[in-house]
């Protein structure tokens, strides 16, 4: 019994992990049709530069401000002055977002350096909890709660507020947004801007968890392909459910199956893409 | 122009060894042919076809995993194991082309890296078989016809060879009839279909012989190497034939081994000269896309025709703009 | 008389430039490859390897037995594909007499015919793969760090016969040196009376612990976990997180509290008991003098990376004053270095057995804090340990290699 619910337990908090990962992901796809590959590039720089923040003294919550505002800027940059001429131009993004991803983490292991920096949890968070009997380490649960009000934020954001009907309305229907004046342009900045802090503040908040190391990045990004093409394409209730679901194939799967834990991920994944391709809840893409 | 240059490149290849200043550099053409190769083949499938695939170095490694394994522990002869070698790549492309082609897009993309990295997992996992991370060590080069390919000015010639029929056999069928159906799977895959092209069939065709080259490529990687492991079928290594791909000039002939060429010497002449050499690969790519779209060969194209002060002729590659009336789903 | 004069001007020029000549050969450097990781995963291990290095060079102030040494590093970026164009490089373009490197063992391996065909003296500072020394071994190969298992066969027997464990329980990375340096734990174990009762191989890259920690058998007397590169600080951290650390005690393979990431550790460490050829805190005027070093200049303690390179370069020193300098004669040079016997490591007395593996005391160590750092203490030696421990040789190389699934685990519980 005990073994069930502590797995499920570590399901829930890999799936809010990758709730913060794939989050922004499928928000910049969703209105953009851009992969962006850097995605695992700008996680793990927000990692790095929460890292940074907390070695200077200052506390989690300015280190989760500074990764998210950090990498926030530079993908409003990325976005204006590579990405903006790309639209449509699938091969393109992928060579332009794959470089970019190169040019971070090389500069990522020139001012950090190689060795992997764990990071420790917010003090009142260290340490385990006491639950039905087992001990869970309490970061964990926070890191469930976090992943839940941001899910919650961006539904706000979406549902109430007149940026995130422009969203809605430009995911829906493009032509049409702009015909009625939506300044699309601008609107795609914005949200590539919002999606990289998302992974930035993403990096900082999994770094307890996930430590920080060179490579990270390498290792992230698929997963967070992995959740969004689950979830279906450009739906954040996709992209939540999604996460939660990899979450607990992911570790179930290492118990129950550990000859297929180097590519436990990958095989439900191509059967459930074969068997519908727009993924669980994604629309048509026509 | 286009003749002379041609013949140019023919002698500078035919004449490498004599010119190349050392065994180094001869070594060095030949993996550049190598991955040349590779970026061929992935070129059918992303430059002609449309197909934007991050799973190619799976037939790489399996090609050249089936041929060490059969000749280490099974002794078979170079000639047998290669062939077994390409005939379980092409089956193996098959199979997995019918799983991914049921999608498209980045759909297409996410089933292409998943298979690739399921056959990543297999072959570090399943270690009794493929050596796990060690990988397969001690394999032996090919002796055709007596040559012994130790030699690396020997190689290199079998390697120009290899890539010259190879080339050649692309060049033929993307010109050929099947070819031009191809591209319009690309460009209008709603027309190509209500014409009366079988447009699964199509692409399902190119994405098994894409798997076949592939395969091809993966011989002559482990000839040259001698050497096979997980490594050469990761995720980076999709990745960067797909960066060479895109970078020399998709859908073109002459792209891939550009954008090979590239790759390789940079990776390699660079890092001598420069610690950040992964940074300036990337800073390479980026400014590739916002200065040469299209590819290297397009900007050459630009450059040819402004120096010849000739109009270029529209280059016809995936990237170009739909006409009116496709919509993204078209892609 | 004329004649005299001009035949005793022409042997005293021909003498002339005969020492010319000879001059030329001695000044001539020695010119060294030496292959690293600067990029990548691997790229802190391959720094500390650098590091070390040119610590040892500039003590000598870039000269050996009487030479001067140019140092030629090649990046491999822990690529097996790269890291043969870079031997290539260094052998063809370079023209080095000797390589130090690569680190990896599937970079060894991938050059292993480079190696053997263009017959480079080479001496590996890091890779631990057994075969190498075993029952593939390359005339042109030998290594200044001993195999995966020359450490566990010792930790194997320290927790049977004085921790006198019973049960054991088994995390490690699922790849070649994982699965080597617990298969010599479990077999000197399980020859002393105790039982691995699960064992759970993680993948390298696996995003988090916690699957594999909630699966540990709670009634196990103790787990062994092996980790390399990062891996063991996560899993550390974690193991404490989930309430193990004060219920079940640790035991470690020596990667997996290196002195080069231990210095990231926190309390979560403490006590972890590790066995390992090499500590900061060997207590030798050499060691003593290498680490004061190695902290004055890069701010750490040495570990598995450092003293591999150092040691592979005091091995190299060695060898070229056995052979008085002339490393032209590979045949001679290459002699020299198997038969090596390099007294001044801070190991102690290093000597390569007839693979070219180290023979070496192996120390089971504990990690303290001393003076506000943890360091791994020394608390007991096994005094010159071989790759063979103490089996027969040939009877261990007919058997097969370590493996995943050899020796097979027969005490394992559901």
């Amino acid at each position: 019994m005990s073994f069930w619910l502590i797995q499920s337990l570590n399901s829930l908090a890999l799936g809010g992990v990758l709730f913060t990962l794939a989050a922004g992901f499928s928000l910049i796809f969703g209105l953009m049709r851009i992969a962006n590959l850097s995605h695992g590039a700008y996680f793990m720089l927000g990692a790095y530069v929460g890292l940074s923040v907390l070695d200077q003294g200052y506390g989690f919550g300015w280190a989760m401000l500074a990764g998210g505002l950090s990498v926030g800027a530079l993908g409003a940059a990325v976005e204006r002055l590579v990405l903006r001429r790309l639209a449509g131009k699938t091969l393109a993004q992928v060579l332009a977002t794959l470089g970019i991803a190169f040019i971070i983490a090389d500069a990522s292991l020139w001012i950090w350096g190689g060795d992997p920096r764990p990071v420790s949890a917010p003090g009142f968070l260290r340490g385990a909890m006491q639950l039905f009997g087992l001990t869970f380490p309490a970061y964990r649960l926070a890191v469930l709660a976090m992943s839940i009000a941001i899910a919650i934020g961006l539904w706000l954001l979406l549902d109430k507020t007149r940026l995130g009907v422009m969203i809605r309305a430009s995911v829906d229907d493009m032509q049409m947004a702009r015909a009625i004046g939506i300044p699309a342009s601008r609107l795609f900045t914005i949200v590539f801007c919002l999606g990289a802090a998302l992974a930035g503040i993403g990096g900082v908040i999994a770094a307890p968890i996930l430590s920080v190391y060179p490579g990270m990045d390498a290792d992230m990004l698929p997963l967070a392909l992995v959740v969004v093409i689950l979830g279906g394409l450009g739906s954040l209730a996709g992209a939540f459910v999604g996460s939660f679901l990899i979450g607990f194939i992911y570790s179930f799967g290492q118990v129950l199956a550990p000859n297929l834990a180097y590519f436990i991920l990958f095989l439900p994944m191509v059967v459930i893409l074969a068997a519908r391709p727009r993924g669980l809840f994604g629309r048509p893409m026509a | 122009m286009k003749r002379l240059l041609l013949v140019a490149v023919a002698a500078a290849a035919l004449t490498l060894p004599l010119w190349a200043g050392g065994a180094y550099y001869v070594n060095l053409a030949s993996q550049v042919m190598i991955a040349a190769l590779f970026a061929m083949s992935l070129n059918l499938l992303v430059g002609y076809a449309g197909l934007t695939s991050l799973g190619h170095a799976g037939y790489l490694g399996l090609s050249a995993y089936i041929s060490g394994w059969l000749m280490l522990r099974l002794g078979w002869g170079h000639g047998a194991s290669a062939l077994a070698a390409l005939a379980g790549t092409t089956a193996t492309a098959a199979l997995f082309g019918l799983v991914a082609l049921r999608a498209s897009g980045i759909s297409f993309l996410m089933i292409t890296l998943a298979l690739g990295q399921i056959l990543w997992g297999v072959a570090y996992r399943w270690a009794d078989m493929t050596g796990g991370d060690n990988g397969l060590s001690g394999l032996t080069r090919p002796n055709p016809f007596g040559i012994d390919l130790a030699a690396p000015g020997h190689f290199y010639f079998f390697t120009l060879v290899v890539l010259t029929v190879v080339a050649g056999a692309i060049a033929m069928w993307v010109r050929s009839p099947f070819g031009a159906s191809i591209r319009a799977t690309r460009d209008q895959p709603r027309r190509a279909s209500a014409l009366g092209f079988n447009v699964s069939l199509i692409r399902w065709i190119t994405f098994v012989v894409s798997g076949f080259l592939g395969g091809v490529a993966g011989l002559m990687y482990v000839y040259y190497h001698q050497f096979i492991s997980p490594h050469s079928i990761s995720l980076a290594n999709s990745a960067e034939m797909l960066l060479m791909v895109i970078a020399g000039g998709p859908g073109t002939l002459v792209g891939p081994m550009l954008g090979a060429t590239l790759v390789v010497l940079l990776k390699n002449l660079a890092s001598a000269y420069v610690d950040r050499w992964v940074m300036l690969l990337g800073i390479v790519y980026v400014l590739i896309v916002l200065f040469l779209p299209g590819g290297i060969v397009a900007g050459l194209d630009r450059l040819g025709a402004r120096l010849g002060r000739v109009p270029a002729a529209p280059r016809r590659t995936s990237e170009a703009t739909p006409p009116p009336g496709a919509t993204e789903a078209s892609r | 008389m004329p004649l005299q004069r001009s035949s005793f001007a022409r042997s005293a020029a021909l003498l002339a430039l005969l020492c010319l000549g000879v001059a030329h050969a001695a000044d001539e450097p020695i010119r060294v490859g030496f292959l690293t990781v600067r990029s990548g995963a691997l790229a802190a291990g391959g720094k500390q390897m650098e590091d070390a290095l040119r610590l040892f060079l500039k003590e000598r102030n870039d000269t050996i037995g009487g030479r001067k040494v140019e140092l030629f590093v090649g990046d491999t970026a822990g690529q097996p594909a790269i890291t043969k164009t870079r031997a290539q490089e260094l052998i063809e373009r370079n023209k080095v007499h000797v390589i130090i490197g690569p680190l990896a063992a599937f970079e060894a391996l991938a050059i292993d015919d480079t190696i053997r065909s263009s017959e480079t003296p080479t001496i590996s500072p890091s890779a631990a793969a057994e075969d190498l020394t075993q029952r593939r071994p390359n005339p042109w190969f030998v290594r200044a760090v001993g195999t995966s298992a020359q450490p566990s066969h010792p930790m194997g027997e320290y927790a049977a016969t004085t921790l006198k464990y019973k049960r054991i329980a088994i995390v490690a990375d699922d790849f070649a040196f994982g699965h080597e340096t617990v298969a010599g734990f479990q077999r000197a174990f399980e020859e002393n009376g105790g039982k691995v009762v699960q064992k759970l191989w993680s993948p390298l890259n696996v995003a988090d612990y916690g699957t594999y920690i909630g699966q540990i058998k709670p009634n196990v007397d103790a787990v062994y976990a092996v980790f390399a590169g990062g891996n063991g600080v996560k899993f550390l951290k974690q193991y404490g997180e989930y309430g193990l650390k004060g219920k079940i005690p640790l035991l470690a393979g020596m990667t997996t509290v290196d002195e080069g990431i231990l210095k990231s550790m926190g309390d979560e460490a403490l006590g972890v008991v590790s066995s390992g050829w090499y500590a900061a805190t060997i207590d030798n005027p050499n060691n003593k003098r290498f680490a004061a070093a190695i902290n004055r200049d890069y701010k750490q303690d040495p570990g598995y990376y450092s003293i591999g390179a150092y040691g592979a370069a005091l091995m190299l020193e060695e060898a070229v004053k056995a052979v008085k300098g002339k490393v032209e004669d590979k045949a001679a040079f290459m002699a020299a270095l198997r038969n090596v016997r390099v007294a001044n490591d801070p190991r102690g007395n290093i000597t390569l057995d007839a693979l070219g593996n180290p023979v070496m005391d192996v120390y089971i160590r504990k990690v303290e804090r001393q003076n506000g750092k943890l360091v791994n203490a020394i608390v007991k030696t096994y005094p010159a340990v071989s790759q063979f421990w103490t089996y027969n040789r040939k009877d261990f190389l007919a058997n097969p290699v370590y493996s995943r699934d050899y020796p097979p685990a027969a005490h394992l519980e559901k």
